[in-house]
């Protein structure tokens, strides 16, 4: 569901695809409920494997991320230490692993291409980047790490299920109805990056 | 003091030096960063360079690296040739990156090539990293610290241009690696250029132009005039806080040169992201010692 609280609008799990439909790209949101972090080698198992995902992602959210972990008693884990990762990295699984878990949200670091936004548009699922380097701040917003799965894959990869409150923000990069933030912006940027250079080309002819 | 002893202490100096450099921003990068924060005036750069500032007062607080990647040690040494431990130095560095590494901590990022393995202790075969100036007739020793991320890494590149191309090749090379590569490596970058004869001493030189403080010049007119031109035509593209569109792009743009081969220019590019975490360090013969790029510090 969507709510709004401190001037903010918070999407809490599980989430519809009603949840997203009006959610435009450029927007900033946050995320609280189930998260769950998931990269290179998970989205291997569930796509190429034919596994079945250990952690239930069904209207919740994922994060491309590979964090720092403290070990408490019991079986109990502290988050120290968590920023997103390099989402394309994921593209080539990415519209399979929607398609099969039925996950709405993806958090991760810079954009996505056309599988991901064919996914988003097929599936009412949406891509968002949480600003990277901000390490400290995603993990105060973990509240408590309740599972973890798939183990045996190390620190980085392991499924970290986590619950988080008001994570984020979160700005959107690909909403529901596949448009791409990061690509209509390339083309912007280039735009003027070739005006630059004819402006500073006619500066610098010190070779005469 | 004996040997050891002072061997001891420059370690351990150094081990806690780094460990705080990932932990907080050097003076330049906060002033440039609150800057440029001020001047942006949509919600999307603003909210991102909030998180951002609160990130670093988290971190100081919690006493935790800010970002997660905490990088591959770099160490670029200028050291008087009769510093009484300039031959203890290289070990010396290495055992205080595996002493930071398990005190602050330090994520584990030294792979070791072609075995393709993670040392588990952020060294390995060459790493950290240690360039050496050796500067004659001085007792003193003085150290750049770098925390060089995966992120910010990437954009790197170096060629050699034809001297046809000129100072306008120079520049769509660093401009369109702006586009390419930059965006995704944490705007507002640093961003480093380096013009000399070669790919290695364009690339050498690419780096140490980012440990030059934000808002210093190259001392050669034209050369200057070309690190501002670069800085605002970058800004111009408007790549923002992490990429996402903003108002200017980059904290500076740094240029270091030298002489080149008439037929040939070698240029290289090398970024440092927003979390640019380099530290600079002066050790005298007894080991007293001044930070230049963190006001109150002690070690
Ligand atoms: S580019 Fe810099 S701020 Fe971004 S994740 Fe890498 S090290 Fe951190």
């Amino acid at each position: 569901m969507v709510k709004y609280e401190n001037g903010k609008k918070i999407l809490v799990t599980p989430i519809s695809a009603e949840d997203l439909a009006d959610i435009k790209i450029g927007d900033i949101l946050y995320l609280s409920g189930s998260l769950t972090t998931c990269r290179d080698v998970a989205h291997r198992r569930v796509v190429e494997e034919g596994r079945e995902i250990p952690v239930d992602v069904r209207n919740n959210a994922i994060l491309h991320a590979g964090p720092i972990i403290r070990p408490l008693e019991n079986d109990k884990f502290e988050m120290v230490s968590v920023g997103p990762t390099t989402s394309m990295r994921m593209e080539k699984f990415e519209y399979e692993f929607v398609k099969t878990t039925g996950v709405r949200v993806i958090v991760g670091k810079g954009g996505m291409k056309e599988q991901t936004a064919a996914a988003c548009k097929d599936f009412g699922c949406i891509h968002v980047v949480i600003p990277a380097g901000n390490a400290v701040v995603a993990a105060v917003a973990v509240e408590e790490i309740e599972r973890a799965e798939w183990r045996d894959l190390g620190m980085p990869e392991t499924l970290w299920n986590c619950r988080v409150k008001e994570f984020g923000p979160l700005i959107v990069s690909i909403d529901a109805q596949g448009r791409n933030y990061f690509e209509e912006k390339k083309v912007e940027y280039n735009k003027r990056k070739d005006e630059e250079i004819e402006k500073i080309c006619k500066e610098v002819k010190f070779i005469k | 003091m004996t040997h050891e002893e002072q061997v001891r202490k420059m370690t351990d100096m150094i081990a806690k030096f780094v460990g705080f450099t990932g932990k907080k921003l050097p003076d330049d990068v906060i002033a440039k960063l609150s800057e440029l924060r001020e001047k942006e005036t949509d919600p999307m750069p603003k909210v991102i360079y909030d998180t951002m500032f609160r990130n670093q007062e988290l971190a100081v607080k919690l006493d935790r690296p800010s970002c997660q990647d905490t990088g591959v040690l770099q160490f670029w040494v200028k050291c008087g040739t009769k510093f009484p431990l300039i031959d203890d130095l290289e070990a010396l560095l290495k055992e205080a990156v595996v002493k930071a590494t398990f005190e602050t901590p330090l994520r584990h990022n030294s792979v070791e090539t072609f075995d393709e393995y993670n040392t588990g202790k952020n060294v390995g075969k060459g790493t950290p990293t240690v360039w050496w100036d050796i500067v004659p007739h001085s007792d003193k020793c003085e150290i750049y610290t770098y925390m060089a991320g995966g992120g910010c890494t990437l954009p790197g590149c170096a060629t050699v241009l034809m001297p046809g191309e000129g100072y306008e090749g120079v520049t769509k090379f660093v401009m369109d690696r702006m586009t390419s590569y930059g965006l995704n490596a944490c705007p507002p970058l640093l961003v480093g250029v380096g013009v000399a004869t070669s790919v290695e001493t364009a690339a050498l030189l690419s780096k140490k132009a980012l440990m030059r403080p934000i808002g210093s010049h190259n001392e050669n007119e034209r050369a200057a005039k070309m690190e501002k031109l670069l800085e605002d035509g970058i800004n111009a593209i408007g790549l923002g806080p992490q990429g996402m569109g903003g108002k200017y792009s980059v904290m500076g743009v740094n240029i270091e040169n030298t002489a080149r081969h008439p037929s040939a220019i070698g240029v290289a590019v090398n970024v440092g992201c927003w979390s640019h975490r380099r530290g600079h360090i002066i050790f005298d013969a007894d080991l007293n010692y001044e930070i230049t790029t963190h006001s109150g510090v002690e070690l």
